[in-house]
């Protein structure tokens, strides 16, 4: 493991331990966000995946009805009837926050309050299968805005959680061993430097005393 | 106060229109992809795209998948239907797990 590129002094043991300490922190704050955000993920996906597959049946079975109508009725005459809806849906959009990720959370608002107007055709020109195809799919609406929302949610989770995964890695794996060597690095130098010192003041004791006393010689 | 929008074929939309979203119909490739990129501008929350047509528009689709609005949620259309809107549910699983759990 690479060392950090440092001077082995005091100064840098005391930053590099303080270092360390933070990246610890971080790595166990990250690490806790990782696991409820994964947790969070996994119901909210089960959910995704449930609502994707009723979604997809309804729609196939209201292009089923709408094929049948558009091969009894006219192309003008269909596309007559359909050209001017009566309802509008409009959406309020306000955020969660799961973990610091914003989700977006739908509200489907109706211009009219009448389930009926849904139809915006009279019934005496039109099939009863466009009826059906309209009536389907005005009934998984809701489900598509819902579909809308935790997909989105899940896409923005999902994002969210690779990159956490990422922090924590590189916290786990290079950051955190790189100051525990480097600190090491620094620890074994300065305690190298003290037997130095001490063994050259023996060293330099010995030739004074000899100097003075010549204990050699006896 | 946001809309919704369908984007695809004229008969896959088409149902659409009377329940009060907006739909834009779209033939080509060229044309999707204009009308897909003013979607995106702002004014709609959720973008309803059909299968075939978001095949054409991939990258583009990828590129705003990190954005917050709009919602692109894949539907199946009346024809060309992939199969990709189930398969990027999996796609997210597999980005965020590290494996795809659900598919077993």
């Amino acid at each position: 493991m690479a060392t950090l590129n440092v001077n082995p002094t005091r100064m840098e043991l005391t930053n590099l331990k303080r270092k360390l300490q933070t990246a610890v922190r971080g790595h166990k704050l990250l690490k806790d966000k990782r696991d409820e955000l994964m947790r969070q993920f996994l119901d909210l996906v089960r959910e995704n995946e449930k609502l994707r597959a009723e979604v997809e049946t309804a729609i196939r079975e209201a292009d089923t009805h709408m094929a049948v109508a558009g091969s009894v009725m006219q192309k003008e005459a269909l596309e007559t009837a359909l050209m001017l809806p009566k309802q509008e849906v409009s959406l309020t959009v306000a955020e969660k926050n799961v973990m610091s990720v914003m989700i977006p959370v739908f509200d489907a608002k109706f211009k009219t309050a009448d389930a009926g107007d849904i139809y915006p055709y009279g019934f005496a020109f039109t099939s009863g299968d466009l009826d059906d195809a309209v009536g389907a799919l005005s009934a998984v609406f809701p489900k598509m805005i819902r579909l809308a929302e935790v997909e989105k949610s899940c896409q923005l989770m999902a994002d969210e959680i690779e990159r956490t995964r990422r922090r924590v890695n590189a916290l786990e794996h290079v950051m955190i061993p790189r100051y525990k060597e480097t600190i090491r690095f620094i620890t074994m130098k300065l305690d190298e430097n003290e037997r130095s010192t001490t063994a050259r003041l023996m060293k330099v004791k010995d030739m004074m005393l000899d100097k003075a006393h010549g204990y050699s010689q006896a | 106060m946001y809309k919704v929008a369908v984007l695809g074929d004229r008969e896959s939309v088409g149902g659409f229109a009377s329940l009060g979203l907006s739909v834009f119909p779209a033939e080509d490739a060229a044309q999707a992809s204009e009308t897909f990129a003013r979607l995106c501008g702002g004014g709609f929350a959720v973008v309803f795209i059909t299968e075939a047509l978001a095949e054409e528009l991939r990258e583009e689709i990828t590129r705003r998948r990190g954005e917050r609005l709009p919602a692109i949620i894949e539907i199946p259309g009346v024809r060309g239907n992939t199969g990709h809107g189930m398969q990027s549910v999996h796609e997210a699983v597999e980005k965020a797990v590290g494996s795809d759990i659900l598919r077993n």
